[in-house]
C-alpha cells in the first residue's frame, strides 16, 4: 500500500493532489462537508498530512485552522502515519473489567512500544486503546485493522502478533 | 409464552421451504468465525447433494428445499457462533466449521439433534433445545430486538414481508401529524438513548415550529462503553431504524432525515447504508412517499470519534462540519437545529420503538412496563455474568431477574459461577452510577433508579464480581469522561483532569485526609459548573461508588490497601517462609532481580525494586507468594 510519502516521492505535485481533488470535488467543496471529506482522504492515505490538509482549507476556501481544529478534534483523525497493521485494544467497561490492560502491556511489551510512542519504527504495527467497539459480549476484544479477536488473553495477543511477524517476513522474504 | 420471535403479522418463515438455517451475522457471532460457518455449510450442503437456496422469495417454489440466511445479532453473542434451525426451533451454539457435517446429517436430513452443540444451563446442567427453552431468552420480551435474529438484514423483501413500512404507510396515508403526534404521547414513550425525555413532547414541539425546512436525526452515535444495543438494531434490523425516520419525519413535517453513526461499527454503517438505497430503489425513500406527495431523503454520515457527539447541540455541530462542542439550550434543537432549523434527534431504540406504536396502537404499547416507563428496553449485559449478550425486558424488571437469571449469575474472573459473587452492576456507562446488593430488587425504570443516583442512560450493564475494585472502576470512567470532555467548560476540563489526579492519589497511596473532601467538593463544582450532560454527570461514577463504597475508598486512604487486590502500588507482595522450598525459580523469572535468598532457604523480596508484575507468583508452585491477591483471597 502506498503511502502519502512515498506517493510524495514519485509522483508530481500536480498528481499528488489529484485525489484529493477528486474528493473535493466529489463532496462539492463544500465546507461542512468537511468530516466526511478528512475521512475520505484518511481512508486515501491512511493519515492527514500537514499539507493536504491546508490543500483542503484552500479547497473549501475556509482558514487552516478551522480544518486543523476538526482534524485535531475528532479522535479518528491521525495527523502521523499509522502502521501497516493497526492493533486497537478495547478498553470499554466491559473489556476493562475483564482484565483489558495486561494485555495492552504484553503488547506493549512485545512491540517495545508505550503510550508515548505507539508505532514501531518498522511502520508495521500501531497500537492504539479504544473506548468501546460495542462486542463486549466477547470482552476481552482486540482489532487488528478490522478483523475483530475475542476473549483474549496476553499470551494470545502475542501470539497474533507473532503471526503476522512472520507472516510479514515470509512476504517481503 | 416465549415472545422471541413474536410479531404481529408473523407470516411463515419458512416460506414453504422444509427447513430455515439462520446463521447469526451480528458484529460477535462473526468475531468468533460465523461467516465461516456459513460458508461451509453452502459447501457441505452442496457436497450432501441438498437443495438449498440463499434468498427465500415468495413467487419461487421453495417446497423441499432448506433456506440458508443470515441474520442479525441474536444476542447470545458469548455463545456464538449461532445456528438456527427452523421449523425446530433448535439452537446450536459455538458451532465450528467443523461441526456442519454433523448438523446437516442430523438435523437437515435426519430429523434428530446433535446434542452435543445444544445449550447447556450452567447451574443446573439443563440441556435447552431452543430459544423458547433457554432462560436466557424465555425470561425476555423481545419487541425491538425481535426480528433481529431472524430476518436476513440485507434482503428488504424479507422486512417487507414481516409487516415492515406499513406503519410508515399509515403515517403517510391514513394519518395526520397531529394523530402521530398524539398516539406517540400517549403511549408515554421515553427517549432510549439515556435522558428518557418524552418522545411525543419532542415531536409536538417541532411540529408545532412553522418553518419550509425541519429536519430528524437519528442519534446513533452509540459512545457508552459497555453498550452495543443500537449497533444491534442497525446490523439486525437496519430497515425499522429508517422507517422510524420516516414515520418521525412524518409528524413533524421534515423532508430530510440523516442518521449520524459511530464509525466504530463499519458493519451498522455498511447495513444501513445498503438499507437505504434499497429503499430508494422500492421508492419508499425518495419522491412521493406512497403517494402522499411527501418527500422523504435519509443520509448516513459516520461519526469520527468524538463521546459528546452523542450530546444534541454538539452532534449537530459535527454535522454542519464542525468540531463537535455543545451549545446552551434553549433554543432547543426543536426550534433551532441543524442548520437553524427545527430539529429533532432521537435514539436508534426510540424509532423502533415509534414503528411499533405506530403499527399496533398506543395501548398495546403501554401493557408493558411501568406507568412512568412504558414498553420494553433493550440492555447489553457484560461483564462478570455467565450469559453475557443483548436482552430486552419490560421497564419494571428487578436487577435479580436481569444479573442472575437472565445472565445466568455472576462469575468469577476464572469464568466460574459464583453464587455469592455478586458486588455491583455499574448501569449507564460512564454517566451512570453503580447498584448493589441492595438495589437486587428495586424496579429497573427510569425514576426509580434516579432515586438512588444511577440511570438507566442507554442500556449499558456491566456486572461486577466481588475481584473488582470499585476505586479502580470510577477512576476507569474518570479517565474516560476527562479525555472526552470537549475544552468548552473550565469545570469539565479543568475538573475532570484534577479528579481523575486525585483518583490516581487513592489509587496509587499517596491520598491524605483532605483528598476525599476535595474529591467531593470539586465533583459537585463539576456537575453545577457543566453546560452539557456529559461534565453535568461526569463525576456520577465517583458519587456513586463513594456512596455506597465508602469502605473501600477508607481502605485505599487510610490503610494504603485495596480490598480487591487490583490496585497494583497498594500490593505488598511477600514470600511465606512457611511455604516456600527455596527452589529458586522465582528468582529466575523475576525481570527486576527482586528477590534474593539462599537455594533451599525461603527466599524473599525486595519491596523497593518490585513491580509487582505477578511473575513470581506465577511461576511459584508451592503457593509461597502472598499478598498480591487482595486481602479476602
Amino acid at each position: 500500500m502506498n503511502t502519502f510519502e512515498q506517493d510524495a516521492r514519485t509522483q508530481s505535485p500536480a498528481r499528488q493532489f489529484e485525489k484529493v481533488c477528486a474528493i473535493l470535488e466529489l463532496n462539492e467543496n463544500k465546507p461542512q462537508r468537511l468530516i466526511p471529506i478528512l475521512q475520505a482522504v484518511q481512508e486515501e492515505y491512511r493519515y492527514l498530512p500537514e499539507d493536504v490538509l491546508t490543500f483542503v482549507a484552500a479547497g473549501l476556501d475556509v482558514p487552516p485552522a478551522r480544518v486543523f481544529g476538526v482534524a485535531t478534534f475528532y479522535s479518528h483523525f491521525a495527523l502521523a502515519p499509522k502502521g501497516k497493521y493497526c492493533i486497537r485494544l478495547c478498553d470499554g467497561t466491559a473489556c476493562h473489567v475483564k482484565r483489558s490492560i495486561p494485555i495492552l502491556e504484553a503488547i506493549y511489551q512485545r512491540l517495545g512500544l508505550s503510550s508515548q510512542r505507539n508505532t514501531t519504527d518498522d511502520m508495521l504495527f500501531t497500537v492504539e486503546t479504544v473506548a468501546c467497539l460495542g462486542a463486549c459480549g466477547l470482552a476481552p476484544v482486540v482489532v487488528v485493522n478490522e478483523e475483530v479477536h475475542g476473549q483474549m488473553t496476553p499470551q494470545a495477543a502475542v501470539k497474533l502478533i507473532d503471526e503476522i511477524v512472520e507472516r510479514e517476513s515470509v512476504t517481503c522474504a | 409464552m416465549c415472545m422471541t420471535h413474536s410479531k404481529t403479522n408473523t407470516p411463515d418463515p419458512l416460506m414453504g421451504a422444509r427447513h430455515r438455517v439462520v446463521i447469526c451475522a451480528g458484529t460477535g457471532c462473526v468475531a468468533n468465525g460465523a461467516l465461516k460457518v456459513y460458508a461451509a455449510f453452502q459447501e457441505r450442503m452442496e457436497e450432501h447433494d441438498l437443495s438449498f437456496i440463499l434468498e427465500l422469495r415468495e413467487e419461487d417454489g421453495n417446497a423441499g428445499k432448506t433456506a440458508l440466511t443470515r441474520s442479525g445479532c441474536q444476542g447470545f453473542c458469548q455463545m456464538g457462533p449461532l445456528v438456527t434451525v427452523l421449523p425446530e426451533n433448535i439452537l446450536y451454539n459455538q458451532v465450528k466449521p467443523g461441526d456442519v457435517d454433523e448438523i446437516i446429517a442430523t438435523s437437515l436430513i435426519g430429523n434428530g439433534v446433535v446434542e452435543r452443540l445444544l445449550y447447556v444451563e450452567p447451574g443446573t446442567s439443563r440441556t435447552c433445545r431452543g430459544t423458547d427453552d433457554i432462560p436466557f431468552y424465555t425470561r425476555q420480551r423481545r419487541f425491538v430486538l425481535g426480528d433481529c435474529g431472524l430476518i436476513d438484514p440485507e434482503n428488504i423483501d424479507e422486512y417487507l414481508r414481516n409487516g415492515g413500512y406499513q406503519a410508515a404507510r399509515k403515517a403517510f396515508v391514513e394519518m395526520s401529524q397531529e394523530e402521530i403526534c398524539t398516539e406517540i404521547s400517549e403511549s408515554g414513550l421515553r427517549g432510549r438513548g439515556g435522558g428518557g425525555f418524552p418522545t411525543g413532547r419532542k415531536w409536538e414541539a417541532a411540529r408545532r415550529q412553522v418553518d419550509d425546512k425541519k429536519y430528524v436525526i437519528c442519534n446513533a452515535d452509540e459512545g457508552d462503553p459497555g453498550a452495543f444495543m443500537n449497533r444491534s438494531v442497525m446490523e439486525g434490523n437496519p430497515h425499522s431504524v429508517i422507517e422510524g425516520l420516516m414515520i418521525a419525519a412524518r409528524a413533524i413535517g421534515a423532508d430530510e432525515t440523516l442518521v449520524y453513526v459511530r464509525a466504530e461499527y463499519p458493519l451498522a454503517v455498511q447495513r444501513m447504508r445498503r438499507a437505504v438505497k434499497d429503499a430508494g430503489e422500492r421508492g419508499i425513500l425518495g419522491k412521493n412517499v406512497f403517494g402522499s406527495g411527501l418527500d422523504i431523503q435519509c443520509e448516513i454520515m459516520e461519526g469520527a470519534g468524538a463521546f459528546v457527539c452523542g450530546e444534541e447541540t454538539a452532534m449537530i455541530a459535527s454535522i454542519e462540519g464542525q468540531r463537535g462542542m455543545p451549545r446552551p439550550k434553549p433554543p432547543f434543537p426543536a426550534e433551532s437545529g441543524l442548520w437553524g432549523k427545527p430539529t429533532i434527534i432521537n435514539n436508534v431504540e426510540t424509532l423502533a420503538h415509534a414503528v411499533r406504536i405506530i403499527r399496533e396502537g398506543a395501548v398495546r404499547f403501554r401493557g408493558l412496563g411501568t406507568a412512568g416507563s412504558p414498553g420494553t428496553k433493550t440492555f447489553a449485559l457484560t461483564g462478570h455474568v455467565a450469559n453475557t449478550g443483548l436482552i430486552e425486558v419490560p421497564f419494571g424488571t428487578t436487577l435479580r431477574e436481569i444479573v442472575l437469571k437472565i445472565g445466568g449469575g455472576v462469575t468469577t474472573d476464572a469464568g466460574a459461577i459464583d453464587p455469592a459473587g455478586f458486588k455491583a452492576v455499574q448501569i449507564g456507562g460512564p454517566s451512570g452510577g453503580c447498584l448493589t446488593q441492595e438495589h437486587l430488587d428495586l424496579p429497573m425504570d427510569f425514576d426509580s433508579l434516579k432515586t438512588v443516583g444511577a440511570m438507566i442512560g442507554s442500556g449499558g450493564l456491566v456486572a461486577m464480581n466481588q475481584d473488582t475494585c470499585m476505586v479502580a472502576v470510577a477512576r476507569f470512567f474518570m479517565e474516560f469522561t476527562q479525555r472526552e470532555s470537549c475544552g468548552k467548560c473550565v469545570l469539565c476540563r479543568e475538573g475532570t483532569r484534577q479528579m481523575l489526579a486525585l483518583m490516581d492519589d487513592i489509587i496509587e497511596g499517596r491520598a491524605d485526609d483532605n483528598t476525599l473532601t476535595l474529591l467531593r467538593e470539586l465533583a459537585l463544582a463539576v456537575q453545577k459548573g457543566s453546560l452539557c450532560g456529559l461534565g453535568k454527570t461526569a463525576p456520577n461514577p465517583v458519587l456513586s461508588t463513594l456512596r455506597h463504597f465508602a469502605d473501600e475508598y477508607e481502605a485505599h486512604v487510610k490503610h494504603k490497601i485495596c480490598p480487591a487486590g487490583q490496585c497494583k502500588a497498594l500490593l505488598k507482595p511477600w514470600i511465606n517462609a512457611e511455604k516456600c522450598k527455596g527452589c529458586g525459580k522465582c528468582v529466575k523469572k523475576c525481570p527486576v532481580e527482586a528477590i534474593s535468598g539462599e537455594l533451599k532457604q525461603p527466599h524473599a523480596i525486595n519491596q523497593d525494586t518490585c513491580i509487582k508484575c505477578g511473575a513470581c507468583l506465577s511461576s511459584c508452585k508451592f503457593g509461597a507468594v502472598e499478598g498480591l491477591q487482595g486481602a479476602h483471597a
